[in-house]
């Protein structure tokens, strides 16, 4: 549907041509949930105020469904005029084929440099010194979201860290609860994975398996513990039957479930229901064990267009999307904190001041896609989601699979 | 046929606008399908990720493809959903279509009620068989709120039978098509036969038996030919219903095909596993086509 209105807005356009002025950019992305739809209004509203007109390719299933056409569309010769990635090494074939606009002159101009913040992300957009995404958003994903109608409903106090969560599971059941919701999806497992890394084994150990690949890392007594968690995790979770993660969330919004290790986006499906942080909910960065975050998120990428007038208005976009009030109208209703460092958050809620006080604080790492090519993260996903759904699969097995992937990854 | 009539010497141009009609299919034939099957082997030794690049590396990609569980997951399942599906629908599709040749009344009418599925894609049969084998509700469900509080019925969350939930509604959706087939051969019988069988006093499943089903070899050939493509590209059927779980207990090839090469990122290991769906296609297809056709004097 969204590619036929393309068609006739490209078809109407090629007929007024150098009558109009305003310019029709498709932006696809995969941003379809409550929150997420609230968030990417912001961008289109911000970029029709500036005469051109956003057209919307939003794809729904989550970013593992809408790559595969983005890239294929790209490589296909039908490019779009902005694409959502997550920045890292996601689109860095892209980038290295030359299908990707350089925006180097843009960023100089702009002082990119001078306000968005950590540097990492904009390090994340640059390949051999060349700018060639926008980030907009920081997204982390080491929150552990807890419903307070659900403990209160079993009893028991909300917890404070993860190894309580985990001895209070039993009460959950007890009272008819879900302790864990946890989507189907490859992805989540993954995720949720991912965050139990630090939290239990710390950064170190982290950064050895992810960054440098240590293999015996990978197979040592730290991530032995995590797979102790994960597996802890894996009971928790076995009544929870939804796929997507919004749907885990709407769980622990309606207190079904006790709670769910996601990403701060989720924040933005709690302020669409109405809840009110601290109050309805909690949320524990880093589970609550070890305060430290991952900075990675979304960014726009320009693939390289024929078309004049639209390659004009693929500048205006990208500094639209990183105007002050843009970041700041964007981020509260995504959940996420804005890139800039400089712009005023006293909107913010609970939650996300916790996690500027943690980016401010320096306590943060990089997030596996900008260190594990998709290859590699598939083949984790892989294990994830037969790991979580095979209750007879050992951790000690699924460990050793494990570190067999990070031996063999680049 | 092979002695040209005189004064016709160049047997290249006879028949010469059916043979410019067909430059066209033979074009995409040997482009397309040859060229693009050539493509994909050559490539699949090569470590290409995202986009395509001639870098070889041996058997690296078949290496890492044969050590991966979830692609051995795959062929199990192809193999029991594949030998699974041919016994029932043929088997199915031929008491059906045995049934309808009685010369009953409302013949066609039941002939579209049962072929009806077949006019739905893979997507919406999934979709369809997935609500209905949800345990909430489901069969499971309406029987339980009938009264029987214990049964159980709930194949697409137990890993262990979830590729017979999906067996079910592939049958359900393609039983139709094979009975069309097999009712059509039946209908090709000659009545004398039917005659000359019953004054012989040979008992109606034995003329079936022993006399139709040889007799309708060829329509045989031809249904098992489109089950069998249809079996190996199944795809669609389990993204609708399952997407391969729980767990890895539904996958499939083709789908391990397409998530190595797209959503992955590499190509390289997507093109060694569809080179490896060829190779077993080659298996099952060569020796097959060499008794079909290649004994040339057997058959005349």
């Amino acid at each position: 549907m969204n590619s036929f209105k393309a068609l006739i807005a490209a078809s109407t356009m090629l007929c007024t041509v150098g009558l109009a002025q305003a310019t029709d950019l498709e932006v696809t992305h995969w941003w379809t949930s409550g929150g997420e739809a609230a968030a990417v209004a912001e961008f289109a509203k911000a970029f029709d105020a500036t005469g051109n007109k956003w057209i919307d390719g939003a794809i729904a299933g989550g970013g593992n469904t809408a790559r595969p056409v983005f890239i294929s569309r790209i490589t296909g010769g039908d490019p779009m005029a902005a694409t959502q990635f997550n920045h890292g090494r996601q689109a860095e074939e892209l980038v290295q084929a030359g299908l990707m606009r350089d925006f180097t002159e843009l960023a100089e101009k702009e002082g990119w440099k001078n306000f968005v913040r950590p540097a990492s992300l904009l390090e994340g957009c640059t390949v051999d010194g060349k700018v060639y995404c926008v980030p907009i958003n920081i997204h982390s994903w080491q929150w552990l979201w807890l419903s307070h109608k659900a403990f209160e409903d079993a009893g028991v106090p909300v917890p404070k860290t993860w190894d309580e969560f985990v001895a209070a599971a039993p009460a959950l059941e007890k009272a008819g609860k879900v302790p864990l919701a946890m989507g189907g999806q490859a992805w989540q497992r993954t995720g949720a994975f991912n965050v139990l890394i630090p939290a239990i084994a710390g950064k170190e150990t982290y950064l050895k398996v992810y960054q440098d690949k240590d293999e015996a890392a990978a197979a040592g007594p730290e991530i032995a513990k995590v797979f102790k968690a994960a597996d802890d995790a894996r009971r928790m979770a076995a009544k929870s039957n939804v796929q997507d993660w919004n749907q885990a969330t709407n769980l622990v919004i309606t207190g079904q479930a006790g709670g769910q290790i996601m990403g701060d986006w989720a924040q933005g499906e709690f302020q669409v229901a109405g809840q009110v942080a601290g109050k309805d909910y909690s949320c524990l960065p880093g589970l609550g064990v070890n305060e430290l975050i991952s900075v990675g998120g979304d960014a726009f990428y320009f693939p390289k267009l024929k078309d004049a007038d639209k390659t004009a208005a693929q500048e205006v976009l990208a500094s639209v999307m990183l105007s002050p009030e843009t970041q700041v109208a964007f981020n509260l209703k995504k959940g996420s904190v804005p890139v800039r460092g400089d712009v005023d958050l006293n909107a913010a809620n609970d939650c996300m001041k916790k996690g500027l006080d943690i980016l401010a604080k320096g306590n943060t790492m990089p997030d596996p896609p900008r260190l594990n090519t998709e290859d590699t993260n598939n083949q984790l996903n892989d294990l994830f989601v037969e790991f979580f759904a095979t209750p007879s699969m050992t951790p000690e097995e699924a460990q050793k699979r494990y570190a067999e992937i990070i031996a063999a990854a680049d | 046929m092979a002695n040209d009539a005189p004064g016709r010497p160049n047997s290249l141009f006879r028949n010469l606008n059916a043979k410019i009609a067909s430059i066209p299919m033979i074009f995409t034939a040997l482009v397309v399908f040859v060229g693009g099957t050539v493509w994909t082997v050559v490539y699949s030794f090569t470590n290409s990720r995202l986009l395509p690049r001639l870098q070889f590396v041996g058997l690296d990609q078949y290496e890492r493809l044969w050590s991966t569980p979830r692609w051995l997951a795959s062929i199990e399942n192809l193999m029991i959903y594949g030998v699974l599906s041919l016994i029932f629908s043929l088997t199915i599709g031929f008491v059906l279509a045995a049934l309808l040749d009685q010369k009953i009344r409302f013949e066609s009418v039941f002939r579209t009620i049962i072929l009806y599925p077949f006019a739905l894609s893979f997507i919406v049969t999934g979709l369809v068989w997935q609500w209905l084998l949800n345990p909430d509700f489901g069969v499971q469900h309406l029987v339980r709120s009938a009264g029987w509080e214990s049964f159980t019925f709930n194949p697409l969350y137990d890993q262990s039978i979830v590729i017979y939930g999906i067996l079910i509604a592939a049958l359900w959706q393609g039983t139709g098509l094979v009975m069309c087939l097999m009712l059509a051969g039946l209908r090709g019988i000659d009545e004398d036969i039917w005659k000359a069988a019953r004054v012989d006093g040979i008992p109606m499943w034995k003329t079936y038996l022993f006399i139709v089903i040889p007799m309708m070899r060829p329509v045989f050939v031809t249904t098992l030919v489109i089950i069998a493509s249809g079996i190996v590209r199944v795809y669609d059927l389990v993204v609708a219903q399952t997407s391969g779980g729980p767990g890895h207990a539904s996958e499939v090839p083709a789908k391990y095909v397409y998530d190595y090469m797209f959503s992955a990122q590499n190509l390289g290991q997507g093109f060694a596993a569809s080179t490896m769906m060829l190779v077993t296609v080659m298996i099952v297809v060569v020796p097959w086509a060499y008794l079909e056709f290649g004994g040339r004097n057997k058959r005349g």
